[in-house]
């Protein structure tokens, strides 16, 4: 039995299970238009307006322009990916929960957390059930999300966060079993399917009403304001300055001191360079490299990173994020990223990091560091992780 | 001259004790005591030479201006690549942002996207599905408009008290540019929508395609598919390049690198339009479809990173105002919490769906204020209180705050982001 389900089992087994069956399903969500749904007065730029829809019934009368030309079919195929709450646009194929999980754990859990329970800064997808109503609702897949389609559309199309589009069908059916699985909201034997995808409703599918500020809030805001003895006294009731959480305006590092002592972490990878990420390694593996570098190799190793660049920082200006910068790692004794608060074990591990002992933890984190805050499941073709060793020999310091 | 400001006046010897602070730069009745050498003495640059007209290409702004930048708050994310910076709205004048300093909203990161291989696909409930190249959407009749991108989170951090201490974290996630491009309608209608198309469906060339849903009605309305901003190409950060330029709507729908329309019958409920930018009430129901930004205000200098450093005497106080329902018709400012209030001076005829910059011009007599803006639009809708805010959604809305800002200026000049009873 794995992990979580050793976790989940007995909570699991008592909760009850929110699969509802529903033939009505796709009926019943397709949205309606709403009523009013722009006010914007009819009144404000009459002339433009009727101008613009002069040109528009003109546009609509003449032939077209003829520019453009028309879209092939398998180019319609390759960019119409999204998926509507009514099942419209899911391919067909299946995943279940324990695939799901191992698919999870590779691709996922370094951000989401192995339970889908979320890390740092990063999203939680499990949890939160019945909390959206209070002081601080936690948002989650199974709480909040109306949709399955939503999670699927999602995860096929901008998961992971880094190498978009890189999972497989039934990978991600695989996923979306799991991060059911996670919310309690299905067995560990559940198989999820092109062919029961619709069958599934998520607990809060009825919990969204549409805009009503026309109605809740435009009519009670409206009209003549106050404009003497509006009130009798006036009080200070709150301070910015008592919570003390704005950034410092003048440098990078001031941000990242400024920041709230909790959110450290997260607050040291912000304070990082946002521009230009993914084309800076490039240009240093070309400018910089010793000669001794496998140069074919190591970009190859720059594809693989993409697994770990939501983590780790490498190149010009790298900091801490949710993992220690890695500019010099190899070589680079163990543990030794200012600034960056390693697990016990990891500390405990000691010595320096030689390609041996890299690729060794690449290749199995948690079995060759048993405690280490890296929940990455390991790179499983060893040619991966000589790619990425190779890679990292690129950035010196 | 103290004759022509509306504000209170301010004693003689307040006037001159507040002039005293400034020295030469005081207007009337200070004699400075000693002659100012930046003007007696012949200084550097009026003797030698200044950069050639090779030194500059594309101009950055003067180095004395190096603070007036975008910033981000690092505690807001998990990572700057898919995060949110704030336009330095309280080192600004006038209406226009710079496309340099105007907020980021990026969620796979900015990517880099060249007009040559650029390619927008209209597809779905169309006659004829159709991709454009860059060059081909050139060709097409053009239109220009300003209009303000708010993001729905814009002051979002303020909803359960006062947090950030500073117009440009307040109120920062907002740009106003004049866009050049083509009517999204002029696209649709080269492609011929069919009878059962009821939504437009767009999304982004980006890893996180940022899909949103749009009615049909507004996409043929005001929707503007552009290419050009404040006269020239968008920035890398903004979509170059083209992005979608949604009027009045919150700025997550203004799809960037804009990449595919498909017309649907039905909202493809993604991502964007579920998960986030939903507005949650106190019962733990959400709002969904609340695409309109509603009329909002505040007053950019003083402000906590715009302090009044010159004493009392005259005082410029200036604001920004707009609404996502049309044009401003007013602005009043209250220097005491909202007890009383006066007319703002708009600067120019406001914009549909634009920014709108105003002017209150007092003679401070260098007692603590507590200032506030309230806008209103042609409709008449007014800004609300944040009170009044959180008695129909509570505290957990996280988007859509367009509640009366506070600032707690002192007598040094310092001021403070609060709130007030």
């Amino acid at each position: 039995m794995s992990k979580s389900l050793k976790l989940f089992a007995g909570s699991a087994i008592s909760t009850v299970l929110m699969l509802t069956l529903s033939v009505n399903f796709a009926d019943r969500l397709t949205p309606e238009m709403p009523a009013e749904f722009d006010r914007v007065a009819v009144e404000n730029d009459r002339e433009f307006h009727l101008i613009a829809r002069a040109y528009a019934d003109e546009a609509k009368a003449d032939a077209p322009f003829g520019l453009g030309r028309e879209a092939l079919p398998e180019e319609i195929a390759a960019w119409n990916l999204d998926v509507s709450p009514d099942g419209t646009g899911l391919p067909v194929g299946s995943g279940d929960v324990m695939t799901g999980e191992e698919v999870f754990a590779d691709n996922c859990a370094v951000c989401h957390g192995d339970f889908a329970e979320g890390r740092d800064n990063w999203p939680k997808l499990a949890g939160g059930d019945g909390t959206l109503a209070d002081d601080d609702p936690l948002k989650t897949v199974g709480s909040y999300w109306p949709h399955l389609s939503t999670t699927w559309d999602y995860v096929n199309r901008s998961m992971p966060f880094g190498n978009a589009q890189s999972l497989t069908a039934d990978e991600v059916y695989a996923i979306v079993a799991y991060i059911l699985y996670s919310n309690y909201l299905v067995e560990d034997d559940f198989v999820l399917s092109n062919e029961n995808f619709t069958e599934i409703v998520l607990p809060n599918a009825e919990g969204f009403i549409i805009d009503d500020r026309a109605e809740t809030e435009y009519a009670i805001w409206s009209g003549e304001p106050c404009m003497e003895n509006c009130k009798e006294s006036v009080e200070i009731t709150r301070r910015a300055t008592n919570l003390d959480v704005t950034p410092g305006v003048d440098t990078a590092e001031e941000q990242a001191a400024t920041a709230p002592a909790a959110e450290a972490p997260a607050a040291e990878e912000a304070a990082a360079p946002a521009a230009e990420p993914a084309a800076e390694p490039e240009a240093v593996v070309e400018a910089a490299a010793p000669a001794a570098i496998d140069m074919d190799l190591a970009g190859k190793g720059e594809k693989v990173f993409k697994k770990c660049k939501a983590c780790h920082k490498v190149g010009d200006g790298a900091k801490n994020g949710s993992g220690p910068q890695l500019n010099g790692i190899v070589g680079r004794a163990v543990a030794s990223a200012d600034g960056f608060k390693y697990s016990g074990p990891m500390v405990d591990h000691g010595g320096d990091w030689t390609p041996e002992r890299l690729a060794a933890f690449l290749a199995n984190p948690k079995g060759e560091v048993k405690g280490t805050k890296m929940s990455f499941a390991g790179l499983k073709k060893e040619e991966d992780v000589a790619a990425v060793i190779e890679y990292l020999k690129t950035f010196g310091q | 001259m103290t004759s022509s400001f509306k504000g209170p006046k301010a004693s003689r010897r307040q006037f001159l004790a507040g002039a005293a602070v400034i020295g030469a730069g005081a207007a009337t009745g200070v004699r400075a005591a000693t002659p100012d050498p930046l003007i007696t003495e012949i200084q550097p640059w009026a003797q030698g030479l200044g950069d050639g007209v090779d030194a500059t290409p594309y101009g950055m702004p003067i180095r004395f201006e190096q603070d007036v930048v975008r910033r981000n708050v690092p505690w807001l994310t998990a990572d700057p690549i898919s995060s949110i910076n704030f336009t330095p709205i309280h080192a600004l004048d006038g209406t226009i942002t710079p496309q340099g300093c105007a907020f980021e909203r990026h969620h796979s990161g900015a990517i880099e996207l060249a007009k040559e291989d650029y390619r927008l696909m209209i597809n779905g409930l169309v006659d004829r599905p159709l991709v454009f190249t860059y060059e081909d959407l050139e060709r097409f009749p053009r239109e220009q408009h300003v209009y303000f991108c708010e993001c729905a989170a814009n002051t979002g951090m303020e909803w359960a008290g006062a947090q950030l201490n500073g117009a440009q974290f307040t109120h920062g996630m907002i740009h106003n540019m004049e866009y050049t491009g083509v009517p999204l309608r002029t696209l649709l209608n080269e492609a011929g929508i069919q009878t059962e198309g009821k939504w437009v469906y767009v999304e982004g060339a980006d890893a996180s395609s940022n899909g949103r849903s749009i009615p049909l009605e507004k996409a043929l309305e005001d929707v503007l598919v552009a290419f050009k901003a404040n006269g020239e190409a968008l920035r890398k950060e903004h979509g170059y390049p083209v992005r979608l330029v949604v009027p009045g709507w919150e700025g997550n729908m203004w799809v960037k690198w804009l990449r595919r329309i498909e017309v649907t019958t039905q909202a493809v409920e993604s991502r964007e339009e579920t998960s986030k930018y939903t507005d949650t009430l106190a019962d733990g129901t959400s709002r969904k479809w609340t695409w309109v930004m509603d009329a909002k205000s505040v007053v950019t200098s003083p402000s906590p990173q715009s302090p009044i450093k010159h004493g009392p005497g005259p005082l410029v106080i200036t604001g920004l105002a707009w609404s996502g329902h049309g044009k401003i018709k007013r602005v009043d400012v209250s220097i005491d919490g909202g007890k009383t209030w006066q007319q703002a001076r708009l600067a120019s005829e406001p914009g549909d769906k634009a920014l709108a910059r105003f002017y209150l011009d007092i003679n401070w007599d260098g007692s603590e204020m507590l200032l506030q803006s309230r806008a209103m639009d042609e409709t008449g809708y007014v800004q609300p209180t944040k009170k009044q805010l959180r008695e129909v959604r509570g505290l957990n809305s996280v988007y859509h705050n367009n509640c009366i800002q506070t600032w707690h200026v002192k007598t040094n000049g310092e001021a403070e982001n609060v709130e007030v009873s």
